[in-house]
């Protein structure tokens, strides 16, 4: 048996990985970084528009802070997020961002003098004074007071990857790509590393370590085709922990639907477009945001504006097409020289896709699955809970920066700064443990996965197929537990995944072939995948309210007595179903008040936030929180967002 | 409301010519397998060969990641091009159509190559990161740059690693060291980034012999065939004008 050490064993070569792999690596550990795909692949590569970062360098973004940045997150996640941890992110962002710009990203810079933008629909002349010449521009985005998007034209993930990347090369760090994790090796609340399957040859291997990370990105594929994510992302480190049958997936019914996928792909085209002052509009050329948001118009938040196109197309205001009904973006107005450089992976996407040319065409646009908030559940450190020497970075975790909702262009931020904090952290932990662990553990683990693969072997090559199972999934999840949901159809969903999943029992496989066997690869991660989409689904059907982008129309008010929580998933060994239970949000110093966009219904808080407080960390520990670096609290800014809040937060309309 | 009735000719059908070879099957010879598919409106070759793997042949290996032209990982041969498969409409396409892996890579199986181990080989021979003039501080605010800079900087940076242009190149075909397109393009870059210690002298010894720049013949096969649209040209002008100029003042 093939037995490998390391000190940092790295699940995921995104850009939260790779983050976290050069803190473990500059700290002069020996790190090993697993990918499904070389690290340049990864989807972290997608991020179109923008990374927030609160450098306040351009005259729309004078004034800016980190408690700016910390504001409109915390209103963004409709105060689901953990709002130390978004105090962090919002201070630590503006040095990642230049950190970044030092390994090379090229990011737009200021242009000084006459620059001319649109803003809410008219054409804006603005002069950007000389002593700004040259620093770091920024772009408009979706629920934000400023302007703080930090960009390079409309290729920003991939520039901030290839930087990265860059540094990763440079430290030497050791990359093994086309490698999957199948399960975490872990006795009595310690992981030590994973075991692992060659997409190259199919064998299993094992690697033990001191520390062991998952940064694995989202999970959108449990969406099936609706959904803007790289068909790589199915959640495999979700999976990974949920098998343990002790650490929890948090917020699984926070799913962000991002306004703008193009019809019929589902790919995505940037919340850039509508920063720079793109339009939406109805079948009939109106623009119906400007009703609907008269404040913020199209750059309400991605959760609000999905949901007004969704109701402009249960109204029958939507264009009818082959593939389902549509809405259009409009970036005629914009030119062609601008759409040439500042949106330029729009105008090729548009080209290379629908063969339109978004100067002079309207472009078919849908709300579709963008995002996953939810995931694995960790602390301030990045640690799981429940479970010493596992952590989780990026997409794959619930650090919690993002509640209920993620703002455009805080993602990208995530992965950067939290593979920076956490990386820290990681190396910490690393250096001050040793790998004490006994082979025969990671034997048994290698041994049930080699039954487990054996298991698929053994099935004959006729009955249903693994793809049916999958597309199913999809449709199920993409009807009924979309942008609206209520229960019954909630209800429906579950019972109907269920019915996938006894399914499973009776899926053949096709393909004996050696070697990476794509159709055993996929028959691998469809119960996992399922496990996914009904923890998805019964959170969302648990949670009786509407916060962020859980949108439930049996439910319309957020409610702020009964649920400001946040929803943990665990499946314990052999359950037949998930176990739900519910913690504090964090600790809350922004009471929960009115976003300043979108519905406006709410149940207060029965409780005073300093009761509420009290019972935090107690709650969490108790929840499976594990004790971190400094303590919980440490790093609150308590009240320095009050300076920002002259003009009372008024609802803008009921609902 | 009247919905839009989009009229649809009969659907063509399509012959997919694949290529097959499954190395951990060394037994099995190279071949070339067919594949009938009825076209759709708006089907990209990712479409296809998912349906022909789910539907037909669940052996059948190929790389997708983003399906939307952006990871660069689906670079193959399609009717003897190399093309991105992702963003390759079979609508632009006749009705027999004829897929073959990226040559020069190593072949993984069937149509996946191992584009990644190749473009780590190159990122470290170019060392494909910025050598810092001082160590980063975290209190100060970010360097300056033009903007005009910048813009040209990410010009250079919008390359995908796709393997297209190393595929497509006479030279990248008969010599393995050769640093093709994408690595001379990756040089320029970091040439032209004030922010990188590197002088004309240093890139000298990595640009200037046949594994460089003067190691290619010009058949710019690499400008025609990149997805990206990168100006190869220009950067290959860029590289030779300094390095002309770097061995004339005497490096």
């Amino acid at each position: 048996m093939q037995i490998q050490t390391t000190d940092t064993l790295i699940i995921g070569g995104g850009l939260a990985g790779e983050r976290c792999a050069i803190e473990a690596a500059i700290a002069g550990h020996d790190v090993t970084l697993l990918s499904l795909v070389p690290p340049r692949r990864s989807h972290s590569c997608a991020a179109q528009g923008g990374m927030q970062a609160a450098l306040g360098n351009c005259v729309k973004a004078e004034g800016d802070d980190p408690s700016w940045h910390f504001l409109d997150t915390v209103r963004g996640s409709d105060w689901g997020a953990d709002q130390e941890v978004a105090t962090i992110f919002a201070e630590e962002a503006p040095i990642a961002v230049r950190e970044l710009a030092h390994w090379g990203v090229p990011w737009t810079r200021v242009r000084p003098g006459k620059n001319t933008y649109f803003i809410k629909g008219k054409k804006v002349e603005i002069d950007e004074p000389e002593e700004k010449a040259g620093l770091i521009m920024h772009r408009d985005f979706g629920g934000t007071a400023k302007w703080r998007a930090c960009y390079a034209s409309a290729g920003t993930g991939h520039a901030v990857l290839y930087a990265v990347d860059g540094e990763v090369v440079r430290l030497g760090v050791k990359v093994l790509d086309r490698m999957e994790a199948v399960s975490l090796i872990h006795e009595a609340g310690r992981c030590w590393g994973a075991v692992v399957r060659c997409l190259r040859t199919g064998r299993l291997s094992t690697w033990l370590s001191k520390a062991t990370v998952i940064a694995t990105g989202g999970h959108g594929r449990i969406y099936g085709r609706y959904t803007t994510n790289a068909t790589i992302n199915e959640g495999s480190g979700a999976v990974l922990a949920l098998d343990t049958g002790i650490v929890p997936l948090g917020n699984m019914e926070a799913v962000q639907f991002h306004p703008t996928g193009l019809v019929p792909s589902g790919i995505l085209v940037t919340e850039g477009c509508r920063g720079d002052g793109g339009y939406l509009l109805d079948r009939e050329g109106k623009r119906f945001m400007l009703e609907a948001e008269p404040e913020k118009q199209e750059l309400a938040s991605r959760d609000v504006v999905s949901r007004h196109m969704m109701d402009q197309i249960k109204r029958g205001r939507g264009v009818e097409s082959p593939s389902g009904a549509h809405l259009w973006l409009d970036l005629r107005h914009l030119g062609e020289k601008h759409l040439r450089t500042k949106l330029r992976e729009v105008w090729d996407i548009c080209r290379d896709f629908n063969g339109i040319n978004p100067a002079m065409d309207l472009i078919p646009v849908r709300p579709i699955q963008h995002y996953s908030m939810g995931g694995v559940r960790v602390n301030k450190d990045g640690e799981a809970y429940g479970m010493r020497g596992l952590f989780a970075v990026g997409e794959a975790a619930c650090w919690d920066l993002h509640g209920f909702n993620r703002l455009g262009g805080n993602s990208l931020a995530e992965t950067v700064v939290a593979g920076r904090i956490v990386g820290r952290r990681v190396a910490e932990f690393t250096a001050a443990t040793s790998l004490a662990v006994d082979t025969k553990i990671a034997t048994a683990f290698l041994v049930d996965a080699e039954k487990r693969l054996q298991s698929w072997l053994d099935r004959p090559s006729t009955g249903a197929n693994v793809y049916q199972i999958r597309d199913a999934m999809g449709e199920i999840m993409n009807r009924k537990v979309g942008v609206f949901r209520n229960g019954s159809e909630l209800e429906q969903a579950l019972m109907e995944l269920e019915t996938e999943r006894e399914k499973i029992a009776r899926v053949g496989l096709r393909c004996r072939a050696p070697g990476s066997n794509p159709e055993l690869a996929a028959a691998l991660r469809i119960e996992g995948m399922l496990k996914l989409a009904l923890i998805t689904t019964r959170a969302a059907l648990e949670r009786t309210e509407s916060r962020g982008a859980h949108c439930r129309t049996d439910h319309p008010t957020r409610d702020d007595a009964r649920w400001l929580n946040r929803t943990l998933a665990r499946w314990p060994q052999d359950a037949k179903s998930p176990v739900l239970s519910y913690e504090p949000v964090g600790l809350i110093d922004l009471p929960p008040g009115d976003r300043g966009y979108g519905q406006s219904l709410q149940r207060p808080m029965e409780q005073s936030i300093e009761t509420y407080n009290t019972d935090v960390p107690a709650a969490m520990r108790r929840h499976g929180a594990l004790p971190t670096s400094e303590a919980m609290g440490t790093r609150m800014r308590w009240g320095a967002w009050r300076s920002h809040e002259k003009r009372p937060i008024q609802p803008e309309r009921n609902e | 409301m009247s919905p839009q009735v989009i009229q649809l000719e009969t659907p063509r059908t399509l012959s997919f010519e694949i290529f097959r070879f499954n190395p951990e099957e060394p037994d099995v010879k190279p071949r070339m397998q067919t594949f009938l598919l009825e076209e759709m409106p708006f089907m990209t070759l990712y479409l296809a060969l998912n349906r022909i793997r789910e539907e037909q042949d669940p052996s059948l290996q190929f790389d997708f990641a983003c399906r939307s032209a952006i990871c660069g990982s689906c670079g193959m041969i399609v009717n003897g091009r190399p093309r991105l498969a992702c963003s390759t409409l079979t609508k632009e396409l006749p009705n027999r159509i004829q897929l073959q892996p990226l040559p020069v890579f190593k072949l993984i199986g069937d149509l996946s190559v191992d584009t990644g181990i190749w473009f780590r080989g190159m990122a470290e021979r170019v060392e494909s990161w910025i050598h810092e003039n001082a160590p980063f501080d975290p209190t100060s605010r970010e360097e300056r740059m033009d903007n005009d800079l910048a813009q040209a900087i990410y010009e250079g940076e919008r390359c995908i690693e796709c393997g297209c242009c190393i595929a497509g190149c006479g030279v990248a075909n008969v010599n393995p060291d050769f640093l093709g397109a994408a690595g001379l393009n990756r040089i320029a870059r970091f040439m032209r980034d004030s922010r990188d210690s590197r002088q004309d002298e240093d890139w000298f010894n990595v640009v200037s012999d046949e594994n460089g720049v003067f190691g290619c013949v010009g058949l710019m096969g690499c400008h025609d065939v990149c997805p990206k649209g990168l100006p190869l040209l220009e950067q290959y002008a860029y590289l030779r004008r300094k390095m002309l100029s770097a061995r004339l003042s005497g490096a």
